[in-house]
């Protein structure tokens, strides 16, 4: 994809999905906020890029409405870092969002194919 | 940063995490191929310092905030109060380095407030009396005495009348009575002075009257003038005390003023009670007690006359005799006269080992500072990425400059709060147990001066070893910094903790080298032959007082007193002396003429202490005979007059020739000559230092001038000198039980408080010596510990390419090995330049004793490196394995 195709697709696209993506990945377990850009990188095929910034203050947002807690966690050897882990209001948030995302990309997805076939 | 408005909690752990994403993104380049500088380029891209503070002022914005107070000065308030929360959390989440850093500065800054306690009164504070600088001590010389001698009432009298530089002047001598009545008898200290002496002093009673110079004559009337403290304790503080009458050496006494309670008598500090000396004004005959030199004399000099334009005056008065006041050859101030500020006299003993004692605590202060320093540098070097971090964010770096130093105050001030609590108990302690009678003692005590220099220090302090690490902290070198993260050995500011170890490693051995050599003065001291035999040996100072005791029955009741004694079980020989050696009270120096000297030139007579001795006190105090015989009980007063000299006497006059059968005369021009029938070993007199060792020995019996009213009982015990004192003190009181036995002492006890001032000093410095050992190494043990963490990876790999674990002790051991032994080195060459200072304290040992400083060298060297080996074991056991794969 072009430059601009990717800028569109961050603004636009990312606004929405920015949030779902976070949730979804710390649902399982507890992560850090560079596993969590790398997994991101990682499972879309490197489509899809967090920069630096705007990562950080997505937890820290989602952190500051009660859907992520925050821990700071010392390894042995190592410097400490923030794990971030999904509250229980956050669960619900996921569930929520999760349904509605589907429900987007179902009709879209309507309406493209049916304007290509 | 700062436009945000954060929290500064809350923005150090954002800046922690982003460091750390920068950090494992670094990782992730490097690990992929890219260079060293590529990959920080690249990371510097991706990070955007306008976006991030874009994002997160979004964030915050959305998010509900506390309101933040913006009026300035408010403002400031705020933020020095964030600071100080935020630098007690920083603390509070590192507890063992705050730990060791406050107690550290405690045991410092507690020490120098404690000794500064007992140094102010002495050393910088005035005396307690108007005026004080003006007041001033006056005294002679007497040919080759060691210590000046008294002044006489007769030359008080001349000076009076015909000085014109002083306000007042004021003659006093000690004055011991036994107060008698409803309560137990008891002996007071006092003083015997003249009219003026409070005049000269500036403090006039608190209730009733000063004494008035009408009453100052012979045959006056009895009055007294008691201290606050007699007054409460004795007599209750009743309210009639002024008019009371008292009892005093069997005569009534009126009390006619009390002193007020805050008044020191800094001359003699425990006296409760004056009266009036009441000598002959006439000055009668050069034989009587107007002309003996047993007087101090004090004098307070006319407002805008200085202390040499009164020296000068008063010489020129010496050198000019005049007919209206004639004066004895043994007073005729032919050398002049000598004016001393009182203040000086009165802190002249304890002031050498004062100083050196406050010496030796700055250096203490300075090895606990260093260390602390050395503590914040290290903390400091872990937090490298956050300050990195924070400046390329825009903060600035004032701002965290003032952040960590609000940091080391904070430590300082919580170091000093402890440390202040360490000086009260040491100024008790101290107070307590000082072997020296410390002048001035009543205004030792954590006061509000004190309490000022404490706060004054710990606040220079707090700022003082903040300021390097928050300097170096903060440069602002990000590439550096960040990307360093611990992984090499030699950081930039490793160097500086290097120096700031040597600096201490050598400071301690200053402070070591001191103790070894007041340790090594003080074992000669005690190894000094005074001259006599010491041990099993009891002295008691007995009194005849009170007007029954004329002098016949003066004799007579020492006479009893000794014969009984004498049948005391377990006791081998008893004798009586009017002065006892090393009794730090010799004062009956007399002129010493000889008969085959011209008459009247008085450059050949000497000065010698007098003894007034019972026959068989040379035997009991097994002072050696060199040459005749020693005085016996044929000696009695009609027999002729003899007397026994010293060694060192007799050689200063006859040399080699015979001395027995010469004549001599003590004192008054006109006495009775004596002959000499002995010689006998020289003497430790006034201590065990001082050289002066002339005396000469009568028999009681034919001392004519006076009898002594109070003489000094030696006994030699067979068994434990201090066990038979109570059996001793009934036997004298068998023979009159209203005498006063007092400064019951064994001679080992007095040999003891002889050297003092020495031991004082000795005590501190080997406290602080100790505390200083302890912090060198810990501040050693630091310095290795930071290096072999730093240089984990490097150790690691030399494991891995085959290097022996020894190897590696090895390498660790150097480093250690070079620092202290660079420490040692320094402090050696500060040591040989400085201990001169000490030379006043020191006996027997040179300022630069090979074996005291070879001795504290090998020492230190031997604590520093225990301390060095720990970490050096522990970078022994680093497995390779781990360290390689944790890259």
């Amino acid at each position: 994809m072009t430059d601009i195709d990717m800028r569109m697709l961050d603004r636009e696209l990312k606004k929405g999905s920015a949030e779902l993506l976070i949730l979804t990945l710390v649902e399982t377990r507890a992560r850090h906020g560079y596993e969590i850009s790398k997994l991101i990188e990682f499972r879309s095929g490197g489509v899809v890029r967090f920069n630096v910034a705007s990562l950080y203050a997505l937890l820290y947002r989602l952190e500051k409405r009660g859907w992520l807690k925050g821990r700071w966690v010392e390894k042995a050897g190592e410097r400490r870092r923030r794990f971030y882990r999904l509250t229980a209001e956050g669960k619900r948030v996921l569930a929520a969002q999760r349904d509605t995302w589907q429900e987007f990309v179902k009709a879209i997805n309507r309406i493209t194919r049916v304007e290509n076939a | 940063m700062a436009g945000l408005k954060v929290a500064p909690v809350l923005e150090a752990e954002i800046i922690e995490e982003l460091a750390q994403h920068l950090d494992d993104r670094y990782q992730e380049l490097v690990r992929g191929g890219a260079s060293d500088t590529d990959a920080e380029h690249l990371i510097l891209t991706e990070l955007s310092e306008n976006e991030v503070f874009h994002e997160l002022q979004i964030v915050e914005r959305e998010t509900p905030q506390e309101p933040i107070v913006t009026k300035t000065n408010r403002k400031i308030v705020a933020d020095i109060w964030n600071d100080l929360r935020f630098g007690l959390r920083m603390l509070l989440k590192r507890p063992g380095f705050t730990a060791i850093a406050v107690i550290t500065l405690a045991l410092g800054i507690g020490a120098s407030t404690a000794i500064f306690s007992a140094v102010n009164p002495i050393l910088f504070e005035p005396l307690p009396y108007p005026n004080a600088s003006q007041l001033v001590t006056i005294s002679d010389e007497l040919g080759t005495v060691d210590s000046s001698v008294g002044m006489t009432f007769g030359t008080y009298r001349e000076f009076v009348q015909r000085n014109k530089s002083f306000e007042a002047i004021a003659v006093s001598r000690p004055w011991q009575p036994a107060l008698t009545g409803s309560a137990e008898p008891e002996r007071l200290e006092g003083q015997r002075v003249s009219a003026s002496y409070f005049q000269v002093l500036g403090v006039s009673p608190a209730l009733g009257l000063n004494f008035n110079s009408s009453d100052d004559q012979l045959n006056g009337p009895n009055v007294v003038i008691v201290s606050e403290r007699l007054w409460q304790r004795r007599f209750s503080g009743e309210s009639a005390i002024v008019g009371r009458q008292i009892t005093l050496n069997g005569s009534s006494f009126i009390v006619i003023g009390v002193m007020p309670r805050a008044f020191e008598n800094v001359i003699s500090p425990s006296v409760d009670v004056w009266t009036l000396l009441q000598y002959d004004a006439s000055l009668p005959s050069f034989d009587g007690r107007e002309w003996g030199r047993h007087l101090r004399m004090i004098g307070r000099l006319k407002p805008g006359v200085g202390i040499d334009q009164a020296r000068s005056e008063l010489n020129t008065i010496a050198r000019t005799p005049l007919p209206e006041f004639p004066r004895p050859s043994h007073a005729a101030l032919e050398s002049g006269v000598l004016l001393t500020s009182l203040q000086d006299q009165v802190t002249r003993g304890v002031k050498p080992a004062l100083i050196a004692v406050l010496g030796a605590v700055v250096l203490l202060l300075i090895i606990a500072c260093v260390n602390v320093t050395n503590l914040l540098l290290a903390r400091g070097a872990n937090r490298r990425g956050e300050f990195a971090m924070r400046i390329a964010l825009g903060a600035e770096r004032n701002r965290m400059i003032r952040q960590l130093l609000t940091e080391s105050l904070l430590l300082a001030l919580i170091g000093g709060a402890l440390g202040l609590v360490v000086a009260e108990f040491g100024v008790r302690a101290l107070v307590a147990r000082s072997p020296i009678e410390l002048p001035r003692m009543a205004d030792i005590a954590v006061d509000g001066t004190v309490f000022a220099f404490a706060l004054g220090i710990t606040t220079l302090i707090g700022l003082g070893v903040g300021v390097l690490p928050a300097l170096y902290a903060s440069r602002g070198d990000l590439n550096k910094k960040l990307m360093e993260g611990s992984r090499r050995i030699t950081g930039g500011h490793q160097w500086m903790r290097r120096t700031l170890v040597i600096a201490e490693v050598s400071l301690a051995l200053v402070l070591l080298v001191g103790a070894g050599l007041l340790f090594r003065s003080l074992s000669l001291l005690y190894a000094i032959n005074p001259g006599f035999e010491t041990s099993q040996l009891l002295t008691l100072h007995v009194q005849a007082s009170g007007t029954r005791f004329d002098d016949e029955r003066t004799h007579r009741f020492f006479a009893e007193s000794l014969e009984a004694v004498r049948h005391v079980p377990g006791v081998s020989a008893a004798a009586l002396t009017s002065q006892l050696p090393l009794s730090g009270d010799l004062d009956d120096g007399y002129g010493v003429h000889f008969e085959s000297n011209a008459p009247d030139n008085p450059a050949d007579d000497r000065g010698a202490f007098r003894y007034a001795v019972s026959p068989g006190y040379l035997e009991a105090m097994a002072i050696p005979l060199r040459r005749g015989r020693l005085l016996n009980a044929h000696d009695t007063a009609n027999a002729p007059a003899v007397v026994v000299i010293s060694e060192s006497l007799a050689r200063s006059k006859f040399q080699d020739q015979e001395p027995i059968g010469h004549r001599l005369r003590l004192g008054a021009s006109d006495g009775p000559w004596s002959t000499i029938v002995g010689v006998v070993g020289d003497v430790k007199q006034t201590s065990l230092t001082a050289t002066q060792a002339n005396a000469v020995y009568m028999t009681n019996d034919q001392w004519r001038l006076f009898a002594d009213r109070a003489l000094w009982l030696v006994v030699r015990a067979r068994g434990d000198a201090a066990e038979l004192a109570p059996a001793i003190r009934q036997a004298i009181w068998s023979v009159d039980k209203d005498q006063p036995i007092v400064r019951v002492a064994t001679m080992d006890q007095r040999l003891a408080s002889s050297a003092a001032e020495r031991r004082f000093a000795l005590i501190l410095f080997e406290a602080f010596g100790f505390v200083a050992v302890i912090l060198v190494a810990v501040g050693l043990y630091g310095v290795l510990s930071a290096i072999v963490t730093e240089g984990t990876r490097e150790i690691g790999v030399r494991l891995a390419l085959g290097a022996q674990r020894r190897d590696v002790l090895s390498l660790v051991m150097r480093q250690g090995i070079s620092l202290t032994l660079a420490g040692v080195g320094i402090g050696l060459l500060v040591s040989w330049a400085v201990t001169r200072l000490l030379i006043t304290l020191l006996y027997g040992v040179s300022a630069r004793d090979p074996l005291v400083f070879g001795g504290v060298a090998f020492l230190l060297t031997a604590v520093s490196l225990l301390a060095c080996y720990v970490p050096a074991h522990r970078a022994m056991k680093i497995d390779p394995l781990v360290v390689l794969r944790y890259e």
